[in-house]
């Protein structure tokens, strides 16, 4: 029979996956290179769109659901994750994508960012890294170099920016990758692998904004950016990952830093999961025996 | 007729212990058959301050904690300095005389002390004075020792034998000395036969959840909301449901509505501070058209306020909540068992309307305690889970396109499940057209935004009919009519039954359910009504406000409480009492020092 179900399973292909309307991203847009790796990655998995649920948050990239044909949540700024993870535990059957910004992620959603890594909820979540504010005409993000100018900063930011390779591993995220929307190939496999990995993956990635931040462009991570597997780094050692991480000037390391497989997603620890299906399709009300013994507490 | 009616109050400093003799002292009222109300005022810190417990029994239901004080139990000098010159002729005071002293002792009261060291010499620590306080106040209401030998046995069992004699030997030496040094009141606690359970509102609101198939609960720690938590989280694997402390409140909505999203009945609770970081997302709810419940447990405002007082003071927090209009549906629980039944109701009501509902309970009710006959707490309740496909993983084939939000007369859309096959979709906070896209920002789409609006507004139309009209608790052609909301219905109508022995004759319009308002129903009850009051909770006349808004009704007089404590019985009276004479339209009681 199992085979039988799998005969009958239908090949997706990337043009199932175009949504209802097409991008309103500007020409040149990193976030199309971000949206082309996910259509592949979902289909290279040989997922069908309705077993994949994509939550974004606000910005440009958060609105990616609405470029992708499978069940999508367009959430509040700031807060797909939170709304992800409870969507996450209430069917575990589904494969939850994450998708956002770094001002709607690392600013706003700082909390649930850390909160959602610490707990390891099965999770891929996919910045499109742009270090500005794009959808609000260019003000400064929480990965805008120093000195940076900008609409708010129009003499140079002098705040430090987040870095989040590192803050991820320091929070207990079991995938921690980087990717470059220059880099396709490696930006697929990067986000496939996030997303066969039982765990909370974080997949950051330069997606450079063509409009509003001009330090920070395609040319710049092509010429700096270095694949960590090229350069010989082993993603089982927590200290390289953190040592690699922590770089930032004429080589920046992309690729997959960190990758710990021995830690069980939230869903799994949950005992209340454990004792059947998706939490959503399971039947409501309380058995008379069990109301009984809740009464009965109370006399 | 009233057979007894008999208000005892423990209190001391936080760390005193005074819990465990009110809890047993309220299970062995509760296990004759008799009614209990129980009031614990107590302050937001860890060791030390003041603590007072009030604890009423009757052989009739008990409304509320009451006027009057039959006995004290200072476990403290404080608790004695405080409370000695409120009791009254007839009351008796149990004290331990090694550490406590009386000081001015008024007319009639019946001085009840006990030497800790000389009932029991060998016991160290300081709970031994509670175990004493308690068997002698069960000997004063002629409570059989065997009782209380039972309850401490089974509480001390885990300890091992050595423990249990002692407390046993101790409680022994507290009950023979109260039977030879104290008079016993002049009744003996009778045995009504059929046993009551006994709880809390914020342990009704989680059984309510329970009842309804709450599958997934959150929360951040917020008193007085955090019962819930509690009740939920300890039951959690016994009924399969998944409950979460997340890191924040905004945190808590959002993960409430993906799990709801995703088919789960989903419910949060919180208090005013919480509920507000909530708002933007429930808003985001009705947008999204996903059910989700959530309980605001009101507490002394603003900011973080009093925390462990109570307030009626988020009512329109709660009506404006979050930017824009949208659908949503407002309950205030009126009693205990109320707050256990309201949340299945509601629960139905959101899933059929796709909207979130709020439910506005505050600290008298959540923390508040009552005895309730079990077969009250029916968890056979009807499940009505609304147009959802998709529950059990399946839908219909679909003709085309999934449209999510379809415009509809009733403005009710087809909801589909994620992972539902053939009904793949996209939900969005930004305004959206009937597949799910987006039309927000479109010059050319000002006519789709007020279509789709229209049709989020014009879903709560059908919701007031299913809603209970409110109805008139006592005489129609009363002198008074008190209108009240939420937790103050207990009061008020033994403010009534106070104020029909003084010649007053009142009735009670007791609110519950508040968006939608059955504006017209009040309308016309009130219309006929002769002296119109309005009894709340808070400042600014919360209610009276919105009432105003919504059916042009001004009150004749009002009775508000604002300093945290709850209404007792006799300040309604003053207040309508003071009204009536024509001396004030609003009276503000003051409260006694009783904490």
């Amino acid at each position: 029979m199992a085979t039988m179900a799998q005969t009958e399973r239908v090949r997706v292909t990337v043009r199932d996956l175009k949504g209802k309307v097409d991008p309103d991203w500007c020409p040149g847009c990193g976030d199309f290179g971000v949206l082309a790796a996910l259509k592949q990655a979902i289909v290279e998995l040989g997922l069908r769109p309705h077993e994949v649920l994509t939550v974004s948050g606000i910005g440009c990239s958060s609105n990616l659901p609405g470029y992708l044909n499978t069940y999508g949540m367009h959430t509040l700024h700031g807060r797909a994750l939170a709304v992800a993870t409870g969507a996450q535990l209430a069917n575990h059957d589904l494969k939850v994508v994450v998708t956002g910004g770094d001002g709607d992620g690392y600013g706003i959603g700082g909390n649930h960012f850390v909160h959602t890594m610490r707990r390891n909820v099965d999770l891929t979540y996919i910045v499109m890294n742009n270090q500005i504010y794009g959808l609000t005409t260019g003000q400064l993000s929480p990965t805008s170099i120093k000195g940076m100018n900008t609409k708010s900063t129009p003499f140079g930011s002098v705040e430090n920016p987040i870095n989040p390779i590192p803050l991820a591993l320091a929070a207990g995220a079991t995938y921690v990758a980087r990717g470059f929307t220059g880099q396709q190939k490696q930006l697929v496999e990067l986000i496939k692998g996030g997303m066969q990995h039982r765990g909370f993956a974080l997949i950051d990635t330069f997606s450079p904004c063509v409009t509003y931040n001009h330090d920070n462009t395609h040319e710049f991570f092509k010429q700096r950016t270095r694949k960590l597997d090229e350069m010989g780094h082993d993603p089982t050692d927590f200290h390289a990952a953190m040592e690699q991480g922590c770089l930032w000037g004429e080589v920046i390391p992309i690729g997959l830093f960190w990758r710990r497989e021995d830690v069980p997603a939230l869903d799994q620890l949950e005992p209340v999961l454990g004792e059947g299906g998706p939490l959503a399709r399971r039947p409501l009300g309380v058995p008379a025996d069990v109301a009984q013994a809740l009464i009965g507490e109370l006399m | 007729m009233r057979r007894i009616d008999l208000a005892i109050g423990i209190g001391g400093a936080a760390g005193q212990g005074i819990a465990t003799p009110g809890d047993i002292l309220a299970r062995i009222f509760v296990r004759r058959g008799l009614h209990v109300n129980a009031y614990n005022a107590y302050q937001s810190i860890i060791r030390g301050g003041h603590i007072f417990l009030t604890l009423r029994t009757s052989d009739q239901p008990v409304l509320s904690h009451g006027d009057k004080m039959d006995v004290l139990v200072p476990l403290n000098q404080d608790t004695m300095n405080r409370h000695l010159k409120l009791m009254r002729p007839g009351s008796a005071v149990l004290f331990n005389s090694d550490t406590i002293k009386p000081g001015v002792i008024p007319d009639g009261v019946q001085l009840c002390p006990f030497s800790v060291k000389a009932l029991a010499p060998t016991i160290r620590g300081d709970l031994v004075q509670n175990t004493v306080a308690l068997a002698a106040v069960l000997r004063l209401i002629k409570v059989e020792f065997e009782t209380l030998e039972a309850i401490l046995t089974l509480q001390f069992r885990r300890k091992g034998p050595a423990a249990v004699a002692e407390n046993v030997g101790v409680a022994r030496a507290g009950y023979d000395h109260a039977a030879a040094q104290f008079t016993a009141f002049p009744f003996a606690l009778p045995d009504a036969g059929k046993r009551l359970a006994f709880f809390e509102g914020n342990q009704a609101l989680a059984m309510g959840g329970a009842a309804a198939g709450v599958r997934f609960y959150c929360a951040y720690p917020m008193s007085p909301a955090s019962g819930v938590l509690h009740w939920m989280a300890r039951h959690a694997r016994q009924l399969g449901i998944m409950v979460r402390q997340v890191e924040d409140e905004i945190g808590v909505i959002n993960m409430a509505i993906g799990a709801a999203h995703a088919g789960c009945r989903a419910m949060c609770a919180t208090s005013g501070g919480g509920f507000a970081l909530m708002s933007e997302a429930l808003g985001a709810a009705a947008m999204m058209e996903i059910p989700v419940v959530c309980i605001n447990v009101q507490r002394a405002g603003p900011a973080t306020g009093v925390p462990t007082k109570t307030e009626q003071g988020d009512l329109w927090q709660v009506l404006g909540a979050g930017q824009g209009d949208y659908p949503r549906i407002v309950v205030a629980p009126t009693s205990i068992v109320d707050c256990f039944k309201l949340v299945p109701a509601l629960f139905n009501l959101v899933d059929k309307f796709q909207c979130p509902g709020i439910i506005l309970s505050d600290l008298l009710l959540s923390e508040g305690r009552s005895s309730v006959d079990p077969a009250e707490v029916d968890f056979n309740v009807p499940i009505d889970r609304g147009d959802v496909i998709g529950l059990n993983g399946a839908g219909p084939p679909v003709n085309g396109d999934f449209k999510r939000y379809l415009l509809t007369e009733s403005g009710i859309s087809p909801r589909a499940l994620p992972g539902t096959p053939g009904h793949v979709h996209v939900v969005a906070t930004d305004e959206h057209d009937e597949d799910g896209v987006l039309i927000s920002d479109e010059f050319t789409d000002a006519h789709k935004r007020q279509a789709m609006h229209e049709k989020r507004m014009r879903k709560i139309d059908a919701v007031l009919p299913l809603l209970p009209p409110p109805e008139v608790h006592g005489a129609a052609d009363a002198r008074v009519t008190l209108v009240g909301w939420g937790s103050t219905e207990g009061v008020i109508r033994e403010a009534m039954q106070q104020l029909a022995e003084a010649g007053v004759a009142a009735n009670n319009v007791q609110i519950s359910w508040l968006v939608p308002l059955h504006a017209e129903a009040i309308l016309s009850i009130l219309g006929k009504c002769r002296t119109v009051i309005i009894v709340e909770n808070n400042y600014s006349g919360q209610f009276a406000r919105y009432l105003r808004a919504e059916t042009g009704i001004v009150a004749d007089g009002h009775i508000r409480k604002y300093d945290g404590e709850p209404f007792m019985p006799h300040h309604i009276v003053d207040g309508v009492t003071a009204i009536l004479a024509g001396s004030t339209k609003l009276y503000v009681p003051v409260h006694e020092i009783r904490v």
